[in-house]
C-alpha cells in the first residue's frame, strides 16, 4: 500500500509538471491546445474506491487550475471523469477481469483495449472542459473542432506517454 | 429514517459528485471576474517559483535570441526619446527610472505622472479563451494592480493580482478583458476586446458607420482606462466589414506584440491611479 502509494504521487506530480510546463506551452493551428494530466486519472489501480477516485480527481483539477489561473474549470472536468471511469470501465470490460487485473496499462491489458479506454477518457474529460471553459454555447462549431482536433492530439500523447515514461 | 440511511449509503457517490460538483462550477462561477482570489493564481508561491527556475532554465537557450530583441528594443526606445525631446521645447528627462512623456501626459507641476519599470516573463499562454501571464516581480519591486503592461512600446496586458515577489497579468488574449482603443489617424474610440479564436487578432468594437476606417490604420490606447498613456500602439485594422443589423462596424485589428513570444515586458504605473480612481468613484454617489 504504501509503496503504490509514493508510485502513483509519483505519476500525479509527472502528470501534472508534463502539462503545466510543456502542453500548454502547445498551440497548433490556432486551436489544437492537448490535456494530458488526466493519465493520473486514467493510470489509476481498477480497485480505486469511487469516492476516493473523486477526491483524487478534485484534487488533480484544483491543481491544474492553480497554474492556469482558471479556479474551478479543470476541477469540474477531471470531477465527471472520475465520476464516469468505473462506469466506462465496466462498459468495455468484463468484471472478471478487472478483479483479476491490478490497473490499466497496455502491457497487461492490450494496445486495443488501452486505446478504447483513452478515447472515452479524453473525449469526455475535454467535452466538458472546452464547454465550461468557453462558458457558453455561442461558437459551437468551433468549440467542437477544438474538442476533437485537441482529443486526437491528446490521445496520441497520452499513448506515446505509455512508451516512453509510465512503462512500469 | 433507516431507509433514508440506506438510500444515502447506496448513493453516496452520486451525492459526493453532485457536491463537489456544484463547488467547482460555483469557483467557476464566482471567479468569473479577472480580480481572481490570490490563491488560484499562478502568481502564488508555489507555482510562481516552478515557474521562475523553469524559465531560468529555458532562456539558457534563448539568450542570442533575447540578446538581439533587447538590442533592437534599446534601438526603438532610444529613436523614439530622441523624437520626444525634440518636439518638446521645455523637455526635460527626470529621474533615471521615469520615462519622459509629452506635456499632455503631465500634471501642473510638471512632474512625471507615468513611472516605467521591466520585468521577466515567466509563464505565459495564449491557447485558452482567459490567457494570463506571470511575471518576476511583484510588491517588493513595487508593482501593483492596474499598472499597464507592455512590451516594444505595445500593449501587452493589465497588473491583476500581486504576491510578494510575483504578479500576474490579464492578457489582451482574454476574452473579459476590454480596453478602450482609438483610430490613431482620426482619434474616434471604441471598446477593444478578444473573441477568444486567434491569438493574433483582436476586436474593435462599438465603432459607427460614419467614422472612416481604412485596412492598415494604426489602433492605440486612449489614456481614458488611466492604467496606459494616450497613444501606446495595439495594432493596425487587418479587415473590417458591416455587421448585417447593427450600427457598428465589425473591426479586425492585427496585433503589434507578438504574443507568443514575450520575453521582458515593461510595467506602467500611473502615479495619479489612485486619486483619478477615487474623483470617479464620488460620481457614483450622485446617481
Amino acid at each position: 500500500m504504501g509503496i503504490s502509494a509514493v508510485k502513483y504521487l509519483l505519476v500525479f506530480v509527472v502528470s501534472v509538471l508534463l502539462q503545466v510546463l510543456f502542453c500548454n506551452n502547445i498551440l497548433i493551428a490556432r486551436v489544437i491546445a492537448p490535456f494530458i494530466y488526466i493519465l493520473f486519472i486514467v493510470l489509476l489501480p481498477f480497485d480505486t474506491p469511487r469516492s476516493l477516485l473523486l477526491f483524487l480527481s478534485l484534487a488533480l483539477g484544483l491543481t491544474i487550475d492553480v497554474f492556469t489561473n482558471t479556479p474551478g474549470v479543470h476541477a469540474s472536468a477531471c470531477l465527471i471523469i472520475g465520476f464516469l471511469r468505473p462506469v466506462i470501465l465496466n462498459l468495455i470490460t468484463s468484471r472478471e477481469t478487472l478483479e483479476s487485473v491490478a490497473a490499466p496499462r497496455v502491457k497487461t491489458m492490450g494496445f486495443h483495449w488501452f486505446v478504447t479506454y483513452t478515447i472515452f477518457m479524453v473525449v469526455i474529460h475535454h467535452f466538458f472542459l472546452f464547454f465550461i471553459e468557453a462558458f457558453t454555447f455561442e461558437g459551437f462549431l468551433l468549440t467542437l473542432l477544438r474538442i476533437v482536433l485537441s482529443s486526437v492530439l491528446s490521445i496520441a500523447l497520452i499513448l506515446l506517454s505509455q512508451y516512453l515514461i509510465f512503462r512500469k | 429514517m433507516k431507509n433514508l440511511f440506506k438510500l444515502i449509503y447506496r448513493y453516496h457517490v452520486v451525492f459526493l459528485f453532485v457536491l463537489l460538483e456544484t463547488l467547482s462550477l460555483s469557483m467557476v462561477v464566482t471567479f468569473n471576474n479577472y480580480q481572481r482570489a490570490a490563491f488560484f493564481d499562478s502568481g502564488n508561491f508555489l507555482s510562481g517559483t516552478l515557474f521562475e527556475k523553469f524559465s531560468s532554465f529555458a532562456q539558457i537557450f534563448e539568450f542570442k535570441q533575447v540578446n538581439i530583441k533587447m538590442a533592437e528594443e534599446n534601438a526603438v526606445l532610444r529613436s523614439a526619446l530622441q523624437e520626444m525631446l525634440l518636439k518638446s521645447n521645455h523637455g526635460t528627462y527626470h529621474s533615471s527610472d521615469s520615462i519622459y512623456l509629452p506635456r499632455i501626459a503631465r500634471d501642473s507641476s510638471q512632474k512625471a505622472v507615468y513611472r516605467f519599470t521591466t520585468a521577466r516573463v515567466i509563464n505565459n499562454s495564449v491557447n485558452q479563451q482567459h490567457n494570463f501571464i506571470t511575471i518576476n516581480k511583484g510588491r517588493h519591486d513595487g508593482i501593483k494592480p492596474d499598472m499597464g503592461v507592455i512590451s516594444n512600446g505595445q500593449v501587452v496586458g493589465l497588473v491583476t493580482n500581486v504576491s510578494e515577489n510575483f504578479s500576474t497579468v490579464i492578457s489582451l488574449l482574454n476574452s473579459k478583458w476590454k480596453i478602450s482603443a482609438k483610430i490613431k489617424r482620426n482619434d474616434y474610440f471604441g471598446s477593444l476586446s478578444w473573441d477568444g479564436k486567434d491569438y493574433r487578432r483582436v476586436q474593435l468594437n462599438e465603432m459607427p458607420y460614419h467614422v472612416p476606417v481604412q485596412n492598415g490604420d494604426t489602433v492605440v490606447t486612449t489614456g481614458y482606462s488611466s492604467s496606459f498613456p494616450e497613444g501606446i500602439i495595439i495594432g493596425t485594422i487587418s479587415d473590417f466589414s458591416i455587421g448585417s443589423g447593427s450600427n457598428f462596424y465589425k473591426i479586425e485589428v492585427m496585433l503589434a506584440a507578438d504574443f507568443k513570444n514575450l520575453v521582458i515586458v515593461g510595467l506602467i504605473e500611473n502615479k495619479q491611479l489612485n486619486e483619478i480612481k477615487h474623483l470617479e468613484s464620488l460620481n457614483k454617489y450622485g446617481n
